[in-house]
Parts: C-alpha cells; sequence; structure tokens
C-alpha cells in the first residue's frame, strides 16, 4: 500500500509543476500592464518606473518565472501588490474563513444528502424517490448566487432574521460567527446536498443488486439491518471517491457565494485579485488551492484503497 | 410562525448589542482599503482611515480653507521658495514617540526617496527640508509651488512615527502615526479596527472610543447593514436608495458635493486612434451640447449628481462662476456636427461597467444619439481602462477623478500638454502658460485670474466634457451626532458620538 | 432480471439494418421516462424562446426608455422593467440565445478538443497518454470556475471569451472520460482482429472505438450543458462573461442584485429562467443515460 501511495505522490509532482507553469503563465497574458492598476488614479510615472524595476517586469518570462519559484520554493509567495500584505498571511487569514464556510455546507450537505439518498435508494421507484430525484435535480440547477441573492433579500432586507454580509471569527464570538455563516452555508450546500443524494442513490441501488446483497435478504435478515449494515458500509467507497470530487465543487461554489455575502474568505480573495490584477495573490493562491486538490484527492485514493481491501493486494 | 422567529432573532440581536461596547463606531466602505502606509496609498478609502488615523501637517475646513493641524503657523518667504511650518508642542505618536522637525524631515524624505512611493510627483516641487529648531522646519522649493499647502494636507503631509520608517513592510502592516485612533487590526477585504489614543493632543474632542471600517461594495447589502444596525454609517449610498433614504425617519441623510467630478475625453492625439473627428473641437463642442445634464442628475443622481462644466469644484473659491453651463441644445449640436462635415459620427466609447457608470453611459448615448452620434458602447474593468487610457487605445472615454483640494490637482496635470493624467494628449500652449503660471502665483486672486481664463479656453477646446460633479452622499443612523460631511469625502470623527 | 447486453460488436456492423434493435428500445424507454420527457421539454422551450426571441418580444431589449423605469410587473410589461427602463421579458428571451449559445458552443468546444484527445491518449498509450493525461491533470486540479475566471480575465470579458473559457475548463472531463471508454474498447477482441488484418489506426479509431464512446459521451455534454449555463451565468454575474448592455441572464442578475429592494422582480425572472433551462438539460442527460445504459432494467 505504501508504494501505491509513494506512486500517486510522485505522479502528483510533474501535475503540480504544470500547475505552477500554467498560472504563471495566464498572468503574464492577461491584458495590460498589473503596474498601471497598482498606481492608482494618480498614474504617478515615477511610481510606475520604480514598481517595474521591483516587481522585474522588465526581464523576459522564463527569467521571471524561475525567480517566482525560487522564492515559493523558500516558503515567500511574495506580497500582494495592493496592500503589501504578505500572501502568506492573507492565505492564513483566508483559508479558515472558507474551511468554516465549507464545513458548514458540507454538514448541511451531509446531514440531508445522504440519508435522503438512502431513504431513495431503499424506497427505490416509488413517490418518494420520484420526489427525492426531483428535488435533488432542482436543488443542483439552481444558481447558487441567485438562491443567495433571494436569501438576503426575503431573509436579511425583509425579514431582518439574519446578517446578510460579513464575518466573525468563531474565537471572537461562537454564535453570532454560526449566525453569520448560516445562510451562506445553506446556499452552499444546497446544490451539493442534492449531487450527494443522487450519487449516494446510485451507489447503494448497485450495491443493493449485488449477489451478496441478495444473499442476506434470502437469509432472513430484516431489510433495516441489511440497508444500513451491508449495504451502507459498501456503498461509502464511491461516495467518498464522490466527496473528493465535490471538495472542487465546494471551493468554485464558495466563490459565488462569498461574493454574494461578501465574506472575506478564499474565493473573494481569488476574484478581486483577478479585478484588480493582484499577480502575486491569484498565483500564490491558485497554486495552494491546487496543491489542497491534489492532497484531497490523494487522501481519497488513499481511503479509497483502505475501504476495499480487494485493491491492497493491487 | 414568522413572528416567533423574529422574535427570537430580535432577542439574540439585542445580547448581541449589549455585548458591544457603546461608543464604538461601525463605518461601511465602498471599497477594501489598499495600502496602510500614505506614501503607497493610492485609493480613496484609504484616506477616509487616515483621516481618524493619522494627522497631517494641514487641514481644510467644509469651505476649502486650510487650517493648522500639526503645524501651527506658516508662512512663505518672499521668493516663493521656503515654506517654513511652526509646528504644535506636546505631540506625541502612537508609540510616544515625540513629535518635532525631525520628524517632519524624516517623513518628508521618505515620500521623495522611498522607491515605491507615490507621493513624489506631489512632491516634485521640494528641493530639500531644513531643520531650523525642534519645532520649526522649512521646505526649501526649486520653484514657487502655490499647491503644496493643500497637497500637504493629504497624505504628502501625514505624518508616521520616524522609528517604524526603517521597515516599509511594517508600516503598511502596522501603522503608527499621531492621530486620534491608533491602529488595532486590519483584515483584508474584512475590517479595519482603531481604538482611541488616550495621549492624543485634542483627545476630548473624540468621545467615540472605538472605529471599525467594514468594506461591503454591494451597495444594497451595505445599507441592509445600517439598517439593520449592525453599520452606524456608511459612504457612498447608491443614488437609487436615496428616495427610499429620505423617507426613513431611522436614519439621516447627510450629502455633499464633493471635489471631484465625471468626465468625458476623447483622443485627440493619443497614438493611432486618433482621428480627424475626435480633433475637430466642433464635434466634441457637439458632444458637450447634446447632453442634458439634469435629465442625468433627475434620473439617475437622484438629484445628487450636481451638473458640472469645469473643473474646479463649486465649494472651491476658484470657482469660476462665470462661465455658462452648457444646456442641451441639440439643434446647435447637429448644426456643429454638419459644419464639421458629418450628420452621423461613429464612436467607440469606453466606461467601466459598475452599476451607475453604465446608467449614465446608455443614457447619454441615447441622448447625444439624437444629435446625431452612434456610440458603440464598450465596457472595461477599471484596471482595463487605465491601460487604455494610457496606450491610447480609446475614441471616447468616461472616467472619474476623485478631485483635490487645490485647482491644480484638478487641471494641471489633465490639461497641459505633458500632464500625466491628459490621456486626451492636447496640448494648447496658452492653458499651458496660465496654468503654470497658477502654479507659482501666490496670491490667491492672481492665481484665479489665470484660471478662469484657463477655464475659458478649456470650455472652447472642450478636450474634457464635464458631466457631473461627484457627490459624497452619507446616509447615518440617528444613534450618531454630530457629524459634519467634508467636500473631500473624508470622514472626520472630532464631535462625533453616538447616543444611547 | 436485467436484460442480456447485446454483443458490442454488433453496433458497429449495424449501420447496415436501418435502426438497431437497441435504438427502438432506447427511445421507447427514453419515452417512457417521465422526467426525461420533461427536461425534453423544457430544453425545446428554452431552444424556442432563443429562436424566436425577436417575434415573441413586444419590446427593444437593449433600448433605454427613462420614462418606464423599474415599473412592478403589470399588464404592459408582464415581468416589469429593469433600471434602464427595459422590458424584462424581452431581455429575458434574447438572454436565452446568450445562455443557449454558451452552454452549447462551449461544450462544443470541450467535446471537439476532448474527445479527440482522449481518443489518441486512450488507443496509442504510453507516452502518447502520459502527456496528455499530465495536462488533463493539471487543469483539473484548479478548480473549475476559478480557471474559468482567470481565463475569462486573461481573454478579457465578452461572451465569446466566456465560452472559450467554459469549454477549455470543462474539456479535461471528457479527455478523461474518452479516454476510459477508448482503453476499454481497445482491449475487445474484435479491435485486436482489425489490428491483425491490418487496418490502419485512423480506421480503426474512426470505424469501432469512436461510435462505441459515443453513448457516454452524448450523456456527458448534456449534462455538461447544464454546467456550462451556469458558469456563463457565473461569470457574467462577476463581470467576466457578456456585459451590459446586451441581455444575458447572468449580466441581469449582476446589476438587479444592486436594485433587489426597490425592484425584486428584475432578479427573480432570470434566475427562474436559468433554473428552468439547467433543470431541462439536467433532466434531458439523466433520462439519456438511462436510456442508453444497457444495465438497467
Amino acid at each position: 500500500m505504501l508504494r501505491i501511495i509513494a506512486n500517486r505522490m510522485l505522479v502528483a509532482i510533474p501535475t503540480l509543476i504544470l500547475v505552477s507553469m500554467l498560472i504563471f503563465g495566464l498572468q503574464k497574458l492577461l491584458p495590460g500592464d498589473p503596474v498601471t492598476a497598482m498606481a492608482g488614479e494618480d498614474q504617478d510615472p515615477q511610481l510606475i518606473a520604480s514598481l517595474r524595476v521591483k516587481y522585474h517586469l522588465d526581464e523576459p518570462v522564463p527569467t521571471q518565472y524561475v525567480l517566482w519559484v525560487r522564492d515559493v520554493v523558500h516558503g515567500d509567495l511574495g506580497a500582494s501588490l495592493r496592500t503589501d500584505v504578505p500572501v502568506t498571511s492573507l492565505i492564513a487569514q483566508k483559508l479558515p474563513v472558507t474551511l468554516q464556510l465549507a464545513a458548514m455546507a458540507m454538514i448541511f450537505a451531509m446531514g440531508i444528502g445522504i440519508p435522503a439518498g438512502v431513504i431513495s435508494a431503499a424506497s427505490r421507484g416509488g413517490a418518494l424517490d420520484y420526489g427525492a430525484n426531483i428535488f435533488a435535480l432542482s436543488g443542483m440547477s439552481i444558481p447558487n448566487f441567485w438562491l443567495g441573492i433571494m436569501m438576503i433579500f426575503i431573509v436579511s432586507v425583509r425579514w431582518h432574521l439574519l446578517p446578510s454580509s460579513g464575518y466573525v471569527s468563531p474565537t471572537e464570538d461562537f454564535w453570532l460567527s454560526i449566525k453569520t455563516m448560516l445562510m451562506p452555508a445553506l446556499v452552499l450546500g444546497a446544490s451539493l446536498g442534492a449531487q450527494l443524494m443522487r450519487h449516494t442513490r446510485s451507489a447503494m441501488l448497485s450495491v443493493l443488486r449485488t449477489d451478496y446483497i441478495r444473499t442476506a435478504r434470502a437469509k432472513g435478515l430484516l431489510r433495516g439491518t441489511v440497508v444500513v449494515k451491508h449495504a451502507f458500509r459498501n456503498a461509502l467507497v464511491p461516495i467518498v471517491t464522490v466527496l473528493a470530487l465535490l471538495f472542487g465543487e465546494l471551493l468554485a461554489g464558495a466563490v459565488l457565494t462569498e461574493q454574494v455575502f461578501t465574506i472575506p474568505g478564499f474565493g473573494k480573495l481569488v476574484v478581486d485579485a483577478v479585478f484588480n490584477r493582484d499577480y502575486a495573490v491569484v498565483q500564490g493562491v491558485v497554486l495552494v488551492t491546487a496543491l489542497c486538490f491534489i492532497v484531497v484527492n490523494l487522501c481519497a485514493d488513499v481511503l479509497y484503497v483502505l475501504l476495499n481491501p480487494r485493491l491492497r493486494r493491487g | 410562525m414568522r413572528r416567533m422567529l423574529i422574535a427570537a432573532a430580535l432577542a439574540l440581536g439585542a445580547t448581541a448589542v449589549m455585548a458591544q461596547t457603546s461608543q464604538t463606531i461601525r463605518i461601511g466602505l465602498q471599497d477594501d482599503i489598499g495600502s496602510l502606509d500614505p506614501a503607497r496609498s493610492v485609493q480613496l478609502v484609504d484616506r477616509i482611515v487616515f483621516a481618524s488615523l493619522c494627522n497631517s501637517l494641514v487641514d481644510i475646513t467644509p469651505d476649502l480653507k486650510i487650517v493648522p493641524m500639526l503645524a501651527t503657523s506658516w508662512t512663505t518667504s518672499a521668493d516663493g521658495k521656503t515654506l517654513t511650518f511652526k509646528l504644535r508642542q506636546g505631540v506625541k505618536f502612537q508609540d510616544d514617540e515625540p513629535f518635532n522637525a525631525a520628524a517632519v524631515k524624516a517623513n518628508l524624505d521618505r515620500d521623495r526617496t522611498l522607491q515605491t512611493s507615490n507621493r513624489k510627483s506631489e512632491l516634485a516641487s521640494v528641493d530639500h527640508v531644513d531643520v531650523i529648531d525642534d519645532y520649526t522646519v522649512a521646505i526649501v522649493l526649486k520653484q514657487p509651488d502655490a499647491a503644496l499647502l493643500a497637497t500637504l494636507t493629504d497624505r504628502a503631509g501625514m505624518m508616521l512615527a520616524p522609528k517604524t520608517l526603517a521597515d516599509p513592510a511594517g508600516v503598511a502592516a502596522h501603522p503608527v502615526c499621531s492621530g486620534p485612533y491608533k491602529f488595532v487590526q486590519r483584515v483584508q477585504n474584512d475590517r479595519v479596527v482603531l481604538e482611541k489614543f488616550p495621549g492624543y493632543w485634542d483627545a476630548d474632542k473624540y468621545p467615540v472610543q472605538r472605529v471599525i471600517f467594514l468594506p461591503i461594495p454591494d451597495s444594497t447589502v451595505r445599507l441592509a447593514n445600517l439598517r439593520s444596525g449592525s453599520l452606524d454609517m456608511l459612504e457612498r449610498l447608491a443614488p437609487s436608495d436615496v428616495a427610499s433614504v429620505k423617507n426613513d425617519a431611522s436614519g439621516r441623510f447627510a450629502p455633499v458635493s464633493g471635489l471631484g467630478y465625471y468626465y468625458v475625453t476623447f483622443n485627440i492625439g493619443n497614438g493611432k486612434r486618433s482621428n480627424a473627428l475626435l480633433k475637430d473641437k466642433r464635434v466634441r463642442q457637439a458632444f458637450d451640447l447634446a447632453l442634458d445634464r439634469d435629465a442625468i442628475n433627475q434620473v439617475i443622481g437622484a438629484g445628487i449628481f450636481t451638473p458640472a462644466n469645469q473643473a474646479v469644484p463649486k465649494s472651491s473659491p476658484y470657482y469660476n462662476a462665470s462661465l455658462p453651463m452648457p444646456h442641451r441644445d441639440v439643434a446647435k449640436a447637429k448644426a456643429l456636427l454638419k459644419a464639421a462635415g458629418h450628420e452621423h459620427v461613429d464612436i467607440e466609447f469606453t466606461y467601466p461597467n459598475n452599476t451607475v457608470s453604465s446608467q449614465i453611459v446608455q443614457m447619454m448615448q441615447a441622448m447625444v444619439g439624437e444629435a446625431g452620434f452612434n456610440l458603440k458602447l464598450r465596457p472595461t474593468d477599471y484596471a482595463t481602462e487605465l491601460n487604455a487610457a494610457h496606450s491610447g487605445d480609446f475614441e471616447a472615454m468616461y472616467l472619474g477623478w476623485s478631485g483635490r483640494v487645490d485647482p491644480d490637482g484638478n487641471l494641471h496635470q489633465f490639461n497641459t500638454c505633458a500632464g500625466n493624467l491628459n490621456y486626451a494628449h492636447y496640448c494648447n500652449p496658452e492653458v499651458d502658460r496660465y496654468l503654470d503660471a497658477a502654479r507659482v502665483k501666490l496670491t490667491a486672486a492672481d492665481r484665479k485670474t489665470d484660471y478662469d481664463a484657463a477655464s475659458k479656453l478649456l470650455a472652447e477646446d472642450d478636450p474634457i466634457v464635464y458631466v457631473y460633479s461627484q457627490p459624497w452622499p452619507f446616509e447615518l443612523s440617528k444613534k450618531v451626532q454630530g457629524f459634519t460631511p467634508y467636500p473631500d469625502g473624508l470622514i472626520r470623527l472630532r464631535g462625533v458620538s453616538i447616543k444611547g | 432480471m436485467a436484460t442480456p447486453t447485446t454483443p458490442v460488436h454488433a453496433r458497429a456492423a449495424s449501420h447496415t439494418t436501418g435502426l438497431p434493435r437497441r435504438k427502438r428500445r432506447g427511445i421507447a424507454k427514453f419515452m417512457r421516462n417521465r422526467a426525461a420527457v420533461l427536461g425534453a421539454a423544457l430544453v425545446l422551450l428554452i431552444v424556442l424562446m432563443a429562436v424566436f426571441a425577436p417575434w415573441l418580444s413586444h419590446y427593444d431589449p437593449v433600448q433605454a426608455s427613462f420614462m418606464t423605469v423599474r415599473q412592478a410587473p403589470s399588464a404592459a410589461h408582464w415581468f416589469g422593467t429593469d433600471e434602464l427602463g427595459r422590458d424584462v421579458l424581452s431581455r429575458l428571451l434574447w438572454g436565452a440565445r446568450a445562455s443557449l449559445l454558451a452552454g452549447v458552443v462551449s461544450v462544443g468546444i470541450a467535446v471537439l478538443i476532448g474527445v479527440p484527445l482522449g481518443l489518441l491518449a486512450g488507443y496509442f498509450g504510453k507516452l502518447v497518454d502520459g502527456v496528455i493525461s499530465r495536462i488533463a491533470d493539471a487543469l483539473l486540479s484548479i478548480p473549475f470556475l476559478i480557471l474559468a475566471i482567470a481565463l475569462a480575465a486573461f481573454l478579457g470579458p465578452s461572451l465569446t471569451n466566456a465560452m472559450a473559457a467554459i469549454g477549455i475548463s470543462a474539456m479535461p472531463r471528457f479527455v478523461r472520460l474518452t479516454r476510459g471508454q477508448a482503453i476499454t474498447v481497445k482491449a475487445e477482441e474484435y479491435v485486436e482482429g482489425a489490428r491483425a488484418i491490418g487496418l490502419g489506426h485512423a480506421r480503426i479509431i474512426m470505424r469501432y472505438i469512436l461510435p462505441n464512446v459515443l453513448p457516454p459521451i452524448i450523456v456527458q455534454a448534456s449534462l455538461t450543458i447544464a454546467t456550462a449555463i451556469i458558469a456563463e451565468a457565473s461569470l457574467s454575474f462577476l463581470g467576466l462573461g457578456q456585459l451590459p448592455p446586451a441581455p444575458s441572464w447572468g449580466s441581469m442578475l449582476n446589476t438587479a442584485k444592486d436594485f433587489v429592494s426597490q425592484a425584486p422582480w428584475m432578479s427573480i425572472f432570470p434566475g427562474i429562467a436559468i433554473f428552468l433551462a439547467v433543470l431541462g438539460f439536467n433532466l434531458l442527460g439523466d433520462g439519456l443515460r438511462d436510456a442508453l445504459d444497457p444495465r438497467e432494467s
């Protein structure tokens, strides 16, 4: 098994290098001069000249790439061109925010999606299954930024029930923190919950049809026991793989949710940085995201092998 | 059921409010703050924070007179090349360092020499700074500069604690100034928190104990937060919200006409995209006459987009009241176009794609369309627009300028042949003469004569068509007492308190 | 009891005998699936909206009318007017073009680039597979929307560029899918047989591998159109796609969010439109998957 893990890690390295080149190349191809945006409405020519020197913008692109990689390897991801805050502190500040949002969204998604999927599979073909499927598809089809706008309008503007923006750290005020994240997490979790429900349902269905389940039923085991003890545990494998996939969707959904609810997280950081031509931030953040993604997929692979003993021998 | 939910939420909210310290003011901002180093800062919202965090040498009154702040008095030498300041005594920086002439010199030198300083052009006329004694400092200039005093009311005149100047990254991360509130915390895209500095020289005029700035770019959400009590005041209320806010007794609407303006400029000589049409001033004059500024003000501006016909704001003593405000005259516009040789003119029109600008530009498109202009709209984001402006990749463009206290700041860079912000590359040596002369003259009356003459020429040539004066619409909750809006759009907390 | 799987090679030979039994059975299964039919109906509705927009809309979708700004839904304007006095319903109908175009063209790009790459990777294996798979992995390790945002920012905000960005971001999925299918089919005996009798690579790929790879690609394409429509709406919402004044559901929502207190109808209807379009393609994709999957009874 260690060999499998080592193998996967080795494969991840060229991928990571390719990603870094991709991000760097994209940034360099962005239209317009990044320095112009940094110089604000005053456009002081002396400042523009100094900035070009400071950020090596007049040197050939491969040189700039090498300089950047050298810094990254030393743990220096640069500083925001707009605010001079180091990128590493920005990530340290904002990642927990997005992780909190993602975690709360995942809780909603799993809490509703998985049981719904199990029940739906168990009552296959019935009205419950049919209705749940339409409900899930609807959840997947609603654009989450629209759901966010509508919820802000109804819940915050009309009913004054929940705050419509901002972020409170859980260490500062736990319940206010949950309250502020509630709507965004619901909005983000809706689509995910819907997808999770469908995946759980289809995973359960394919397991329920297998021979050994039929054997268990034939042996006279209660339906409930069969479903929970045998079927679900085996259905966990594809569910876990899907969770890894959904992590990527979660991050993408977070981008929009954070924009709508003005949450100072990772997603908002990236979008603002792209609009402000804040190269350093975009490069650093996307690289870190790709790294996380690769790590999460690696963990999913390992989990997959652990859960499925047949693969351990391979 | 809903009532139960609301009651529960109110109870939760009430406890939250009680937990909050009274005399904390929460201010909603339109944009996220950029750099908190006055030497590097480029945004308006940065200056809003600096107004509470830092002191500058001099400050302004609401009618744009220059008054003492860290400097108590000043004199100009007879030849205009030396500006001597007498400094306030007994002032401490927020790290307990004493404020003195050496500190002033250190700051001004830094502003002029730091590699990434954004203040170099503002202080271009400064040759060197002399420390005369502990509380007297002399700024020696290369040539007289009438605008320098006004510049020193802004970031160029802000004083940071000298011991912190050695570490530039440290300054932005934790600025130490001498203002009424000291820096506590900054979370990018989330908040800036300031706390009362007890050692401030005017501390008893500042009742508020804690200031929290919250950038909320979405204007609907910003207003919703104010109405729900999560904010105490906000800046730049959306014009579409003005009507509902005027009817709302739970708040106070406090607009003020600003120093800046929104304008249309044409590519007269900036690269290949300039053409004979744009070079012809009759075409530009026709455009000017085809606009109905009052309609823009009514329909989109809710009455707060005061029409503008010159760069100098109405609140300035240099405002040229004798310059006529162009009123819409489609017939005359058509005649001008015909005289220029065309009945229909195609122009590509670049503008920033935010909500208000989009609305205004589309309204303009309809208006000038009636006079024969066919505008092809090209929306861009702000960074791209600035780039296009520099490189000349535009035909006509709509932009804003936040404005400066001294008329030189609103005119010189835009209209002189070598002006840095002269995107049109308009060049009229006579205008240059007037604007350069106004810079070195020392009496206001003399300068006004020059500015009046320049504005007349500019109205005739129309390289820049001024549309409206940028307002600063503040909205406050009834709890906030003693706030006065200033034309520079900054929030000064002197005398401001929170009731209850 | 599951129906016996028709031998795969029958598909390659069947083009000479008219609609094969499998296809007829597939269509019948599709028609019996009410959800799938609903999906097809929704898609048809959206297509009709897009095609006949000029005739169906009573007002000019772009012309501003400052006398009728932000009016609530009424007999004259069924869905109300927006901040420039334009009829929301007319803009909705014209916006269907942008959304549908975005969906179809992006997926078209993804398929046209992804499928051939996947075929090459799956068929030739080794170095070709290595390179193509690494590139696909690299693209897949950046979350889809973030990649689309970065690409759209690089290309500049416009509908065409948004479509390109979404297409490129969606491409790796098709590479992976096609590659997996190609590997499976390549291992079949008849393919080995074809190689043995000396058929060229191109012939084998076109005649044997591609037709068997198509069904899951069609299913994936339909589902990806749904994703692409939401992606275009998201990019336009962020200001990176179709820019105003041209109507697009996403950019309508971008402007509408600033007026949600005064004119909620500006936000409600474009959102519902996106929802129905995406739901339609999702149901259609699901229906196609059920109809084309030989294992489901």
